[in-house]
């Protein structure tokens, strides 16, 4: 501690402790901490709030695993449905994006020459000045029955009836891949920027197929990089609400849209609470079970 | 297969940069061969030619006979070792030597056997399993040769591989090398700017300069019958005189110099007007006695003491110093900085070449 001081200075040392305080406990702690209170609690009114009702429950655990007791469904299967597909939705937009990116990001990082890179990086940026829900809107337009792709297949002749992109979740999917490209691009550009190319030139010369020099050697070494970007990618498309909402068909629901009308129009913040508490709880697991299968430690993410 | 390797007149270039010019040789099956120059001087692009990674620009690449257009470096009988290395450290010392079986679909366990022979070959038996990173600078160069031969490439390129390493061992790693050439018997092409490593393992050396090859042969050969003055004043010290042909004896040439007249091989049959450069090397100077022929008239400056030998400084023609170097053999010769000095050499010690691009020191 003295050593912390005496090397940083006391401005800059108190600076960095009350930072690293503030964010761990105001961001990171505390709020969770309300969230998980709340989500044991019953749902009062303000004047039963600490009456003698208020007692800590798991009732609200029940409600998403059971339903309402006394109905006729053993589980409450609509919600429990939508919490699967959330995060198997979420798995596959993770493998879409890391699918697109890492060809992207390999040949910015080891193909391409200076210049010609940045630009590149810069045209992946320049979308991303747009708000969000502006960008959601724009794909709703690009992906509606009347939208530009369905047109422009129809006067090809290429379709007769236009494809109801929204109602297929292939607008949502597209939404959210985009939505996250640059959180898959960039840890896997600067893992794969970090290779030393006499690497890939060795192993070329050694006989190796293009697919094996990235199996064996390039892959392997990214791999913080493609666990970075992965767990990114997941947390934030299972998290995400804006895309979901305006770019999911009439009969799709995303988790979050559930928990969000308990917040908002149910006014049920510890019914919200549990859901949410879960959803983090599941996303947490997914990642650690997918870090252990590919040997990834949290520092090599975090470098 | 027979793995000759010829040049035939290739050019590369990279846009308005040429980098090699008119490469026109033949590398035997079987032998050490070097290419000496100093960096930027395009031996580098020769070898990535030779290994697949660059097309000439014009002319041809054949092994064996075949034109390796269109064949990319992972189908050409060749292995290259690289400047770096470049072994996997994300794969222990037997899957690295394994690799390029691996690629080539052999099974685990034959992979494995391979790759314990190429451990013993290069005496690292018990090592297979420790990873890259454990090992010293000299195993991990052992490893990349390993690595090279065990896909049984026909002609194994080097890229300068002994520059990461410390005098002791690159001295070592140069003897280890020619042994394990001659041991498997195919043939090396090796990069190189230190002429020491190129005299000591090669069978022929071909000197390049600015992309161009100014001349290839034995050691012995550029060394004592340097063609030009390039490859005269970049392999090994020289002394080099300016000045002008005026006769010639014989095999001899007259050349007058700022230190008078002067009498050297004329190995590139110089006629009587043209400029020329007389090249003496410092072992072959001498304090001159008596009236001996090609006495040059100087003064010492300084001398250093190396152990060995003993190397003499004399004010030269402009700002470059004559150097002459004694065999220390306990009976130097006693002299004064500062007094004046008669020095001579032998006429079939120099040689009268025509004037062109010195070597930096």
């Amino acid at each position: 501690m003295r050593d912390f001081f005496q090397r940083n200075g006391a401005v800059i040392s108190t600076y960095l402790l009350l930072a690293v305080f503030f964010w761990v406990v105001m961001m990171i702690v505390l709020p969770q901490a309300y969230m998980l209170n709340f989500s044991f609690r019953h749902d009062l009114l303000p004047n039963q709030i600490g009456g003698p009702k208020d007692v800590y429950t798991l009732s609200n655990y029940e409600y998403l695993l059971f339903g309402r007791p006394g109905d006729e469904e053993l589980f409450n299967y609509l919600h429990l449905t939508v919490f699967l597909r959330t995060i198997i939705a979420s798995i596959f937009v993770t493998l879409l994006d890391f699918a697109l990116c890492y060809p992207i990001a390999y040949y910015i990082a080891q193909v391409a020459k200076g210049g010609y890179a940045r630009s590149m990086i810069l045209l992946l940026i320049l979308p991303f000045w747009v708000n969000e829900i502006l960008r959601a809107f724009a794909f709703r337009i690009l992906f509606g029955t009347s939208g530009v792709i369905n047109a422009f297949l129809q006067t090809m002749g290429i379709l007769d009836e236009p494809i109801d992109f929204l109602r297929a979740d292939v607008a949502l999917y597209a939404g959210l891949s985009y939505a996250y490209i640059l959180l898959m691009v960039f840890p896997l550009y600067n893992a794969i920027e970090s290779l030393d190319h006499n690497q890939v030139e060795a192993a070329r010369d050694l006989g190796s197929p293009w697919w094996r020099i990235h199996w064996r050697v390039v892959m392997p070494h990214a791999k913080p990089g493609i666990a970075s970007g992965c767990t990114l990618v997941f947390m934030l498309s299972a998290g995400a609400l804006a895309a979901p909402q305006i770019l999911g068909g009439p009969s799709s629901l995303w988790f979050t849209q559930i928990i969000y009308q308990w917040f908002n129009t149910g006014g049920n913040w510890a019914q919200g609470s549990a859901y949410a508490i879960v959803l983090l709880l599941a996303c947490l697991v997914f990642v650690l079970t997918v870090m252990k299968v590919f040997k990834v430690s949290l520092g090599e993410i975090a470098r | 297969m027979s793995a000759d390797v010829e040049l035939d007149h290739m050019t590369i270039r990279f846009g308005e940069f040429t980098a090699v010019k008119d490469a026109n040789l033949k590398i035997e099956d079987g032998e050490f061969f070097s290419f000496l120059g100093p960096s930027g001087c395009g031996k580098t692009t020769i070898l990535r030619a030779i290994s697949g990674f660059l097309e000439p620009t014009e002319g041809e690449v054949r092994i064996g006979g075949k034109n390796m257009k269109g064949i990319g470096p992972n189908k050409r009988p060749t292995a290259l070792i690289f400047q770096n290395l470049a072994l996997f450290p994300l794969m222990s010392v037997a899957d690295n030597i394994a690799f390029g079986l691996e690629v080539r679909g052999v099974g685990k366990a034959e992979r494995r056997k391979r790759a314990d022979e190429l451990l013993d070959l290069i005496a690292l038996g018990d090592q297979g399993n420790k990873k890259v990173s454990e090992l010293s600078g000299g195993q991990k160069q052992r490893v990349a040769i390993a690595r090279a031969l065990a896909v049984e490439p026909a002609v194994l390129l080097l890229d300068e591989p002994l520059s990461a390493l410390d005098l002791k061992l690159r001295q070592h790693m140069r003897t280890e090398l020619r042994a394990i050439q001659q041991r498997v018997g195919i043939t090396f092409i090796y990069i190189t700017h230190d002429q020491g490593e190129a005299l000591t393992m090669s069978d022929r050396i071909a000197v390049m300069s600015q992309g161009i090859i100014q001349q290839v042969g034995t050691g012995t050969e550029v060394y004592e019958n340097s063609q030009t003055a390039f490859v005269a004043s970049f392999v090994g010290e020289n002394n080099p005189f300016h000045g002008k042909v005026v006769g010639t004896e014989g095999s001899d040439a007259l050349v007058d110099t700022a230190f008078g007249r002067l009498r050297g091989r004329n190995v590139r049959g110089m006629q009587p007007g043209q400029s020329a450069m007389l090249f003496v090397r410092p072992e072959s100077m001498s304090f001159a006695n008596g009236d001996a022929e090609n006495v040059i008239e100087s003064q010492v400056l300084h001398s250093e003491f190396e152990g060995s030998f003993f190397s003499v400084f004399l004010r030269g023609e402009g700002a470059k110093d004559i150097v002459m170097s004694m065999t220390n053999s306990g009976d130097l010769p006693q002299y004064q900085e500062g007094e004046s000095a008669r020095v001579a050499f032998k006429a079939e010690r120099a040689l009268v070449l025509p004037v062109g691009d010195v070597a930096d020191e």
